[in-house]
């Protein structure tokens, strides 16, 4: 089975969902990045979708429920780079992803972790 | 109606058609004095006398809708679009039609003066066409109308959003007019093409312009800022009138997640701020 490579930099693991997400995959990143954050001590998670044409709603709750249990295991997640259409998309769903913070890029996400890991 | 009262009909206007054409002309420019297009209104009545008499003819109802009748409806059809672009009224667009009536018919008395019934079917007759094909060219002209307005439409829609970058990392959306469903798309697409585009960290929306606010324009100015918010630019909302901004609690509409500032200027210093940016006096020596 097709798995999301997570890499580590430094204390940050940064995912970058380069395929079609479905739901399977979406769990099963949920999990594998769960067990990292712990194996690994993260502090910092950034999930690069920019590559992603098609969020849907169940993908949306998925990145919001993994922000959340990231925050639980004392990691900020990132998500970054999302299209226009897709930020469209998810807002006429009515997904706000509240408590998930975004960027622009993968460059911006990291200085904003490296800000918050600082203070 | 009968096949021979349009027979009757289309040998009336067949023989006495330069008279017809004349009378028509005359009584044409009667009606459109100060219009200044008698020689264009002329040479279209010459053009179009010869294509009733042949429909009338040829037809076999009086109904201006079968094939017959389409050369005589384009050529109409072309009349009344232009009048539509030019910017006349229906009226005078459906006095072309309308005015052969008082000349066909006292030519149609002159005529049939010792037969009363040829009289009333040929008056009929040529009553009904007329005022079929007038009321065609007010169709036509109001459909030429329609284009013209959803054209114009169309472009207001793409003048009036325009997303203009302030400055490194600041983009600005001035929004004037009122907001619906269509235009609020057009803008949210734009501004957040454009934030893709400059890599802006900040947009400032201006609504001075924006005479009303009511729910429904809430309610998309909140979902463009939560699109932003998702791919990673802040929005701050500026230029909320006094009155505008009542409305907005009485309506019980929540902008507590968005920053607001009554504005520009405001918003601009604060974009400065959140850009790390900042403004000092020069002083003069």
């Amino acid at each position: 089975m097709e798995k999301i490579p997570i890499l580590r930099i430094g204390k940050v693991l940064l995912v970058t969902i380069q395929v079609d997400m479905h739901d399977r995959l979406a769990l099963a990143l949920q999990e594998d990045l769960s067990e990292r954050i712990v194996r690994d001590e993260a502090n910092g998670v950034i999930i690069d979708i920019s590559a992603l044409d098609i969020v849907d709603s169940f993908i949306g709750r998925v990145l919001s429920n993994t922000a959340a249990v990231a925050r639980i295991l004392d990691a900020e997640t990132i998500v970054v780079g999302m299209q226009p259409a897709v930020a469209i998309t998810l807002v006429e769903l009515g997904l706000n992803l509240t408590g998930v913070k975004t960027a622009l890029n993968v460059e911006l996400g990291m200085a904003m972790l490296s800000r918050r890991l600082r203070s | 109606m009968s096949q021979p009262s349009s027979n009757i009909l289309a040998d009336v206007i067949n023989k006495y058609e330069a008279e017809l054409t004349n009378d028509w002309k005359r009584t044409l420019t009667q009606v459109s004095v100060g219009t200044g297009l008698e020689s264009e209104l002329a040479q279209l009545c010459t053009q179009f006398l010869p294509l009733f008499s042949r429909a009338v003819q040829r037809a076999a109802q009086e109904n201006i809708n079968s094939t017959e009748w389409d050369e005589a409806r384009n050529l109409l059809a072309e009349f009344s679009r232009l009048r539509a672009r030019q910017g006349f009224t229906p009226t005078q667009t459906a006095m072309f039609i309308f005015s052969l009536k008082q000349p066909l018919f006292s030519l149609f008395r002159r005529e049939f003066a010792t037969q009363p019934a040829e009289l009333a079917d040929a008056t009929w007759l040529s009553n009904t066409l007329l005022d079929q094909l007038g009321l065609f060219t007010v169709e036509v002209f109001q459909q030429s109308r329609d284009q013209i307005i959803s054209r114009q439409q169309q472009e207001l829609l793409e003048l009036s959003t325009p997303v203009v970058k302030l400055w490194q990392n600041i983009l600005a959306l001035p929004l004037i007019g009122t907001l619906d469903s269509s235009r609020t798309q057009v803008v949210m697409e734009s501004l957040l093409q454009k934030i893709i585009e400059t890599g802006a960290a900040i947009a400032i929306i201006d609504i001075t312009g924006v005479p009303t606010v009511d729910t429904l324009v809430a309610q998309h100015l909140l979902k463009t800022v939560a699109a932003a918010r998702l791919m990673g630019a802040d929005c701050i909302i500026s230029g909320i009138r006094p009155q505008i901004a009542q409305t907005i609690v009485h309506l019980g509409v929540d902008l507590e997640d968005v920053i607001t500032k009554a504005t520009l200027a405001d918003a601009f210093v604060v974009a400065l701020q959140r850009t790390g940016a900042t403004l000092s006096p020069t002083l003069k020596a």
